[in-house]
């Protein structure tokens, strides 16, 4: 299964539609709830990050037996030092992202605690790829099933 | 406790999810930083906020919190109402400050989460 979202930079109104579809497909398709809110939450944070920093970018979600693999691909500044901003409470969010009750530097770590496996490539000036894998073992598949 | 309760002691007003009142809650949690929220693993917790935009109830969304109050008098928009009924996410408006709410709910047994 392969769905594709686009996301606006700046349109605080929409932040989080792309991550609330990907919620409803994964509830449809029967993934244990406690991997559903993980990989909402990650895809969530990296949605506003985008909304907040970039110009607009996509989602995209991958579904099969053994994954969920969700890409999200910005363009705008990009991220000059990834570890810098993968430190809890760095944040170069403007004043109107932290209205909206984000940018206290948590998003990066509360991705990297949520996800199985979390990738970040950037380029600055260009823009920033985010990756996240979650496992679905068949365990949880069949228990999600019964 | 159940959301009636929880309207009664804040003298509170339910403005999405009225039909739902006998929803029942294990713990709060009190912020206006949906980052901090969205650490929640716990079921059935109660929000207690002072911010209110989409993003409080997306985050809700997100974390599976059926439940939020908005203390500080701040109102729930037209959008964050539909939103909100959507994903059958209740919304509780109340007057007193985030501190007051808490108080009272902590004093009535409402359980932290730390």
């Amino acid at each position: 299964m392969h769905v594709e979202y686009n996301i606006e930079g700046g349109d605080f109104t929409r932040a989080g539609y792309a991550s609330s579809q990907i919620k409803k497909i994964l509830k449809q398709s029967g993934v244990d709830m406690d991997i559903i809110r993980r990989t909402v939450v990650a895809s969530y944070e990296a949605e506003v990050n985008i909304v907040a920093h970039a110009h607009g970018g996509a989602i995209s979600m991958e579904v099969d037996e053994n994954q969920i693999r969700i890409v999200l691909q910005d363009v705008g500044p990009g991220i000059e030092d990834i570890d810098k901003a993968m430190e809890e409470g760095y944040s170069t969010a403007s004043c109107a992202v932290r209205e909206m009750g984000f940018g206290a530097g948590m998003g990066l770590s509360n991705m990297k605690k949520n996800a199985d496996m979390l990738r970040i490539e950037s380029e600055p000036g260009k823009g920033t790829r985010v990756e996240i894998l979650m496992g679905l073992g068949k365990e949880e598949i069949l228990r999600s099933k019964k | 406790m159940k959301v009636k309760d929880i309207v009664k002691i804040l003298d509170a007003r339910i403005v999405c999810g009225e039909g739902r009142q006998d929803y029942a809650i294990d713990v709060a949690f009190a912020s206006d930083l949906m980052s901090d929220v969205l650490t929640l693993k716990n079921d059935h917790v109660l929000l207690i906020t002072g911010l209110a935009n989409l993003q409080t109830i997306r985050t809700a969304e997100m974390s599976d919190i059926n439940c939020i109050v908005f203390a500080r008098n701040k109102k729930a928009s037209p959008e964050m109402v539909a939103l909100a009924g959507e994903n059958d996410i209740i919304l509780i408006e109340c007057r007193y400050s985030v501190f007051r709410t808490s108080g009272l709910l902590y004093q009535a047994g409402v359980k932290p989460i730390y």
